[in-house]
């Protein structure tokens, strides 16, 4: 089991695409990765301070609304609210247009499957007016320059943005100590979300070596971390539980508590074994297989640790494990790899994936991703997407996959392929009989293309 | 100490969503339901106005709070029982509330108070434990009481729609259907597909249940439904002339709440006995008098739509209208209401005693409101949800405190059933 090219795109990548050739060897997958990340210069995202932008705007407004209470500034308010928020949606559209042309057009993309796959390890989701719709920023400037440096400055990055703050609900957290928890009389308090989720699945895992002990102490330790939306992340005095903390038995913080207390916890919990483990296994899991071989779990969990978290290492540890090429059937590509994989194997144009009038195909596909299972940017919970097949596999996603898969690739621009080329184009050498069978037996093109994307060959990496 | 947790989550997260798609378990099982009732549960999600739904017009401080929704209240709400009066939207279910087949429960809440966020609301409210859970607890009171009774067979319940029903989300395996998501390909592209995943037995199973599911789309699709004589179970002898289920079949052109409905109703009419979906809309900050009505009419169309469905198993049927939290008792400056506390829920069905709203009603006056502004929640809904599970299920009281509804004192008897 080595090195092939064509599995190399369906396993790390979004599939064989027409145009692009695959890449020669896993030594140029690393090498694309350390150079210039040409997709994000061509398909540009904005930074996720736009979006503190408009969040201040809105609090503007809504601060205006309050002094005034008067009819005209709360329905002003409103107006504007319900703008911002169209504004948003539309945006969110034209950026998840941005991330299907970067996995399209991309010879380069291990990246963008690492990319997502950082994404969903430090899942986000947005509330009130403005960041719902705010996921893909994030992933722009929280995960994205972090790819190839050490797990502890993704970590960092992604636990101290403002996304995550909000939505693990640090923002809310005081020490019940703090002078803010003493002035608000017992109104405020700890919340213990971030600290929860920051052990189980951002870093320890949920085997491992941690108490509910642990948890109220790095949430006491956490308190003051919180961003303004002028200020972005920032670090507030007045919410810090005085005194020491101690998690998984070493002693941080102390008084006056500051942000050098919070890097250090996070350095601490980047670099132990049992997040080398359940990273490791993560990793394994969502390239590989679910049930992945135990000497590449070892493997990863290995250099992980031997390298202190340095990530480049670990992406080359499996790009060079020989099980990380095991030909036997691979992972059921989520819907949203599958839409990607399936916009690269038809090379539908970038000028195709934004929002336009009557286009039928690009402004249906949130539609299509919920009827798939996978509503965008709307994970179940902070545990993200399920890596295992089985979450992908019900009865109605796998049928909302097929009427998908025969009714839009006709809506995308351009004349359908001839199903008994594509099948060669989308599949190479992985094409079974039965499915080379269908391409020539299907009734139309468009049916012919659809059985194509359904095949196992093409659902699975 | 909660670190098994996850594990267990994990699990139950693949065992619901795949015991569908397993290919170790027979896509279709024709064991017969542990009980011959059925309970279908309407999430009402967005908070629904229980104040402006069923109107306690006989509080003396009801008018003062309500005036200026834009209707004026006494004239057009539909008198109930004197005290409470009901929107007029609610006109269309009069015949079903004349019928005793319908009726409300004021006054409630889930456990839920404080920080009034309906994605937290709604966890509570579907996970039924009454307690804070995490955003990522997706073990629902409907699955629980699955896996009390030990029910094997995924067709017993059915989750509609396409948002994610923590409410029956967990271990025991459950269905997950929309029926909008209906396979419209020909039969020899089925054929095909069919032959492409036919080494892959993931695949094959999961298409195969989407064909069953899919209600005869495709000649041979249909689900035969055996009652436990064996016999097929369809529509009164007659009634449309023929077994053929093809025929029973729903239309489901109709706009998709009442398409959600009538799939319901079809599905409980065969071998199903719950069936768990969500209306949204009730968020009514502002213009509740337009936006309120759209709401209230959609939940009439549902009612209407699965009594219709069901034909006599109306009958053996109960339906539970539940919403995460109730609304402010004043409007706010523009013309809706905020987020509150406790609220109404709606019952209806021929086994249930409707006809009546259920209430120990708190009072408006300022000292009454919860947090001097929201309506006072009296009783726990997962009590009154309870005692129907225990009187239409015939679970015991014992596995629905500490089982289906972990920690709940169900307390003395609702009497939603006759």
């Amino acid at each position: 089991m080595r090195f092939d090219p064509e599995l190399a795109e369906f396993r790390f990548g979004y599939g064989l695409s027409p145009t692009l050739p695959a890449p020669a060897d896993a030594r140029q997958m690393l090498q694309r990765l350390m150079l210039d990340d040409a997709a994000a210069e061509r398909f540009v995202i904005p930074g996720f301070s736009s979006v503190l932008d408009r969040m201040q705007a809105i609090n503007a407004l809504r601060r205006k609304r309050r002094k005034s209470q008067s009819d005209k500034a709360a329905e002003d308010f409103l107006r504007e609210r319900r703008k911002l928020v169209r504004q948003m949606r539309r945006d969110q559209l034209i950026w998840m247009g941005a991330t299907f042309a970067r996995r399209a057009w991309t010879r380069d993309a291990f990246r963008e499957r690492l990319v997502a796959f950082w994404a969903n390890h430090f899942t986000v989701r947005g509330k009130g007016s403005v960041t719902p719709w705010a996921v893909t920023p994030y992933i722009e400037s929280t995960i994205r320059p972090h790819l190839t440096g050490t797990f502890s400055d993704i970590l960092k990055s992604a636990i101290k943005s403002p996304l995550m703050l909000q939505y693990l609900d640090q923002r809310s957290s005081r020490g019940p100590g703090s002078e803010a928890a003493q002035r608000m009389g017992g109104q405020a308090g700890l919340n213990e979300n971030l600290a929860r989720e920051l052990l189980e699945l951002h870093t320890l895992g949920v085997d491992g070596p941690y108490t509910q002990t642990d948890v109220r102490e790095l949430a006491e330790l956490l308190t003051g971390l919180t961003f303004h939306p002028s200020k972005g992340t920032r670090f507030n005095k007045k919410a810090v539980e005085p005194g020491f903390e101690t998690v998984l038995g070493k002693r941080y913080g102390g008084d006056p508590g500051d942000m050098a207390d919070i890097d250090a916890v996070l350095e601490d919990l980047a670099v132990h074994p049992a997040t080398a483990k359940h990273i490791g296994r993560k990793l394994a899991v969502h390239f590989v297989s679910d049930t992945p071989s135990p000497d590449l779990v070892e493997a990863l969990q290995q250099s992980f640790s031997e390298t202190g978290g340095d990530l480049i290492a670990l992406y080359e540890t499996l790009l060079y494990h020989p099980s990380s090429w095991d030909p036997s059937a691979g992972n059921i590509r989520p819907p949203l790899d599958w839409v990607s994989a399936v916009i690269r194997a038809l090379a539908v144009p970038p000028a195709r994936l934004t929002p336009a009038k009557n286009d039928t195909f690009f402004n249906r596909l949130p539609e299509a991703l919920a009827r798939m299972g996978q509503p965008y940017e709307q994970p179940p919970g902070p545990d993200g997407w399920p890596e295992e097949d089985a979450g992908w596999l019900t009865p109605q996603a796998l049928a909302a996959r097929l009427q998908w898969a025969i009714g839009a690739p006709q809506l995308m621009g351009g004349d359908l392929p001839d199903p008994r080329v594509f099948v060669n184009t989308a599949l190479g050498t992985r094409v079974h009989e039965r499915l080379r069978f269908a391409a020539h037996a299907a009734e139309t093109r468009a049916d012919g293309i659809g059985l194509i994307l359904v095949s196992p060959e093409f659902l699975r990496s | 100490m909660t670190l098994s947790r996850r594990s267990v989550l994990l699990k139950s997260l693949a065992l619901g969503c795949t015991a569908a798609a397993s290919p170790f378990v027979t896509p279709v099982s024709f064991a017969s339901a542990p009980w011959d009732n059925r309970l279908v549960v309407i999430l009402l999600r967005g908070g629904m106005d229980g104040l402006d739904v069923v109107r306690p017009v006989g509080d003396r401080d009801f008018a003062r709070l309500r005036s200026g929704t834009g209707d004026n209240h006494a004239e057009q709400s539909v008198d109930l029982d004197g005290f409470f009066a009901a929107h007029p939207s609610v006109n269309s279910l009069m015949p079903l509330w004349s019928a005793e087949e319908l009726g409300f429960v004021h006054a409630v809440s889930t456990p839920y108070r404080g920080k009034r966020s309906h994605f937290d609301g709604q966890d509570m409210l579907e996970a039924g434990t009454g307690q804070a859970v995490g955003s990522r607890l997706r073990n629902g009171w409907l699955n629980r009481l699955l896996q009390v009774v030990g029910v094997e067979d995924a067709q017993t319940a059915f989750a509609l729609g396409h948002d994610n029903q923590i409410v029956l989300s967990g271990q025991a395996p459950y269905s997950r259907w929309s029926p909008d998501a209906n396979l419209n390909v020909s039969p020899q592209t089925m054929a095909l597909a069919k032959s492409i995943m036919s080494g892959d037995p993931m695949l094959a199973s999961a298409l195969e249940q989407a064909q069953e599911l899919a209600m005869g789309e495709l000649s041979g699709a249909v689900v035969p439904e055996i009652d436990e004589n064996g016999r097929p179970v369809g529509r009164e002898p007659g009634m449309n002339g023929s077994m053929d289920m093809q025929a029973a079949r729903p239309k489901l052109d109709s706009s998709g709440h009442v398409a959600l409905a009538r799939y319901a109703g079809w599905q409980l009419s065969g071998s199903a006995r719950i069936a768990a979906f969500s209306l949204n809309g009730w968020d009514t900050h502002r213009r509740q008098d337009v936006a309120l009505p759209r709401s209230v009419t959609k939940l009439a169309d549902i009612l209407i739509a699965l009594k219709e469905e069901l034909g006599p198993i109306w009958d053996r049927t109960a339906v539970l209208a539940v919403t995460e939290f109730g609304r402010t008792v004043r409007l706010n400056g523009t013309k809706g209401t905020d987020h509150g506390t406790g609220g109404a829920m709606l019952f209806a069905g021929g086994a249930l005693n409707g006809g009546r709203v259920v209430s120990d009603w708190p009072g408006l006056a300022e000292r009454d409101l919860y947090e001097g502004r929201d309506l006072m929640p009296t009783r726990d809904l997962r009590a009154h949800a309870a005692w129907v599970i225990r009187d239409l299920f015939g679970l015991s009281v014992d596995d629905l405190e500490r089982s289906v509804f972990p920690g709940l004192d169900m307390g003395p008897r609702s009497g939603l059933l006759i």
